[in-house]
């Protein structure tokens, strides 16, 4: 972002990479996914780089707003003066931060989630799924992540997303508004959970097994480390295989 | 006879109204306590959300074969205060059927649809009686959920028990009026056909007009008695939801389910650390952060958890408790609830003003246990057929035990310091947060 500024010039978009994108392994590999898919489509973008911080999610709901504030203060000081106007992010948490609560702390941006993009991005014509993995006849699941799907409504855009695929979507028991949480919001990514008969993530990673997909689709990193410890607690790591939304896309167009 | 009768309803009718006064009064006042909160914006839209979920009934119904008997006890319920209307008129002016010279022929037809209601509420109240004691649905079992345990299972079940015996009482009322009317009695006018309880007659059919007299003057104040009592019980029971549905709805939230309050009290505090403000004068330091004590919360936190009917979709959904974990949506607004009456009584006990008793929400009636169980995943936000948001008070409870405590389990005390010193909840230096860019070059397809 600082090189485009320094160029006078401005971009489509401002790719919010997110902590988890940024330094977690796995996820990584869904931040450069998603840029193949954004450089392919040709949409002039920017990230923030080292200046970018976390939004504060985690800190505020663990109940400490003083952290939260401090972050969500600075994130927005550095957005205003490269004057942001348009966001996207892969994080459901980063997202719901950035639309639904910044605002009140002065911070005014378009917000968009990774699979809403895509979605505009396919309707557009932009992004084609064609050239690499064929997918027809592949059972997918999508597990829908919280912050994306009871906090902010949206459970069409990462199917409609997935359907460009052509492979075979099928629904869990508890799916859209009954989706059940991976376990990882509100904090608990953070620290153990509190005793009791199971993990939440074996529960939910039974019910995705129970659908008899090869393939698990997640739009959140928090839900991808849950899903994926979940099916390595099952030993089905060689069988079932979990991608984020941008990584199945870009296997899409052989990216 | 007839004027001791008159006397002893307008005597009743008025302790009755004197009894949910009171109870109204403490129930508000306790609300009261509760911090401000402006709830009163978009009135279209509100009264369009109570409108659909409150009158409408509308999330009933995500459990189609629920909604509809539901709706049978919900609709019985509403119309069958007409006939309740005319029997309090009745007793109060003496009089007997008072409505029937007025509403002529109509009048049969009408107290039949009254009938067919109430044999809708008899059936349902039957069926949700067999779904808590035979076939035991497993949100309802004090065996599984511990916040079940003794009264609120009784309240659950004596509720449904009063309905019936009402019901009951409204049709052998009718059908030995019916009786008298055929008779002649002069005090039992002629309405016609009381189309449902005439197949109760053949019951009474031996009876002399005396005894019929006596079955249909004891079902009357039966039922109109027992219909006093339940008005008084409501106010003391999960059935509250009755009346309170309705403004919990139309004052529900209207930002999307993701977005947490703000607390502008500390973004003042921080744009001064952040250099963004200048200090002028004193700052204002809150007197407590979050939520300790119901007092804390606000007063639509407080509505809400009087207007907790105990169903336990909440629970049902919730992923903590899903896996055995102690957290219990539902737990949080009885415990709530339960706050408040305790602080209700002891107002009433005091003269009006809360004597401290040494004792709050989180610790006494809430574990800290609980609140940190939540993945604030809004399942429990999503369930509530009344728009209760047990979300917000947990979250306000964190708030206090993590800023006002500063209790926090070592984990989030490190993701805490991660995110102060390198913005990050991971111990990852800032300098590196763009590193992942070389992956993108190694792998480049071009």
């Amino acid at each position: 972002m600082a090189e485009m500024a320094a160029a006078n010039e401005s971009p489509e978009v401002l790719f919010w990479v997110g902590c988890a994108g940024s330094f977690d392994d796995r996820y990584k590999k869904v931040t450069i996914a998603f840029v193949k898919i954004l450089n392919k489509a040709g949409v002039k973008f920017a990230v923030l780089g080292t200046e970018e911080s976390c939004t504060g999610d985690p800190a505020r709901r663990a109940g400490n707003e003083f952290t939260f504030q401090m972050l969500a203060m600075s994130n927005i000081q550095v957005l205003d003066m490269y004057g942001v106007k348009k966001i996207v992010t892969a994080c459901p948490h980063c997202f719901n931060t950035l639309k639904n609560e910044y605002p009140e702390l002065g911070g005014n941006y378009e917000v968009m989630h990774h699979s809403e993009y895509m979605q505009q991005l396919i309707n557009e014509g932009r992004v084609r799924t064609e050239g690499g993995l064929a997918f027809k006849g592949r059972k997918i699941t999508f597990h829908d992540s919280c912050y994306l799907g009871r906090a902010n409504n949206i459970y069409e855009a990462p199917r409609h997303v997935l359907e460009s695929l052509d492979a075979d979507l099928v629904e869990m028991k508890r799916c859209r508004t009954k989706g059940l949480c991976c376990g990882a919001g509100g904090g608990q990514m953070f620290k153990e959970p509190e005793a009791g008969k199971k993990d939440i993530n074996i529960e939910r990673i039974e019910e995705a097994l129970e659908t008899g997909a090869d393939t698990i689709a997640v739009a959140c990193p928090f839900c991808m480390v849950m899903m994926t410890d979940g099916i390595k607690n099952k030993e089905k790591e060689g069988s079932v295989k979990i991608y984020d939304l941008a990584e199945l896309i870009a296997q899409g167009q052989g990216l | 006879m007839a004027v001791v009768q008159q006397i002893a309803f307008i005597l009743i009718l008025g302790i009755t109204a004197w009894l949910v006064f009171q109870r109204v009064n403490v129930i508000r006042k306790t609300i009261l306590l509760g911090k401000d909160e402006d709830r009163k914006d978009q009135p279209e839209k509100r009264l369009a959300i109570m409108m659909r979920v409150a009158f409408g009934q509308k999330k009933m119904f995500d459990r189609p074969l629920i909604g509809v008997l539901h709706l049978a006890v919900y609709v019985g319920f509403i119309l069958i205060n007409i006939e309740v209307l005319e029997i309090i008129l009745d007793g109060a002016l003496g009089k007997h059927r008072i409505l029937a010279p007025l509403l002529g022929s109509f009048y049969a037809y009408l107290i039949s649809f009254f009938e067919l209601l109430a044999i809708g509420v008899l059936v349902s109240c039957i069926i949700f009686l067999i779904r808590r004691i035979v076939t035991k649905v497993e949100r309802l079992q004090p065996g599984r959920h511990r916040e079940m345990n003794g009264w609120p299972q009784l309240d659950g079940k004596l509720i449904l028990v009063f309905e019936i015996i009402l019901m009951m009482a409204i049709l052998s009322m009718n059908a030995a009026d019916s009786l008298l009317q055929d008779i002649g009695n002069p005090h039992y006018i002629q309405t016609g056909v009381f189309f449902f309880s005439q197949a109760l007659t053949p019951v009474f059919e031996g009876l002399n007009e005396n005894m019929l007299l006596v079955v249909e003057r004891f079902a009357w104040w039966f039922h109109i008695l027992g219909i006093f009592v339940f008005a008084v019980y409501v106010t003391y029971s999960k059935h509250l939801h009755i009346v309170l549905a309705f403004p919990n709805t139309y004052f529900s939230r209207l930002s999307l389910k993701g977005k947490m309050d703000n607390m502008p009290e500390i973004t003042s505090e921080v744009k001064i650390m952040l250099g963004l403000e200048n200090q002028v004068g004193e700052a204002a330091v809150p007197e407590r952060f979050g939520a300790k004590d119901v007092p804390d919360l606000s007063w639509k936190n407080l509505m809400d958890a009087y207007s907790c009917t105990e169903c336990g979709r909440c629970t049902a959904s919730c992923p903590a408790n899903l896996t055995g974990k102690k957290l219990s949506p539902r737990k949080i607004m009885m415990d709530t609830r339960d706050r408040l009456e305790d602080i209700g009584k002891n107002m009433q006990a005091n003269k009006g003003a809360f004597v401290p008793d040494g004792k709050n929400l989180i610790g006494d009636y809430i574990l800290e246990e609980e609140i940190l169980a939540c993945t604030t995943c809004n399942a429990c936000v999503q369930e509530c057929p009344v728009l209760i948001n047990p979300l917000d008070i947990i979250l306000q409870l964190r708030r206090y035990k993590i800023m006002d405590e500063a209790r926090a389990p070592g984990s989030w005390n490190m993701m805490f310091q991660n995110l102060d010193t390198n913005q990050s909840p991971w111990k990852f230096s800032p300098g590196d947060r763009f590193n992942w860019v070389e992956g993108l070059e190694k792998k480049s397809l071009d």
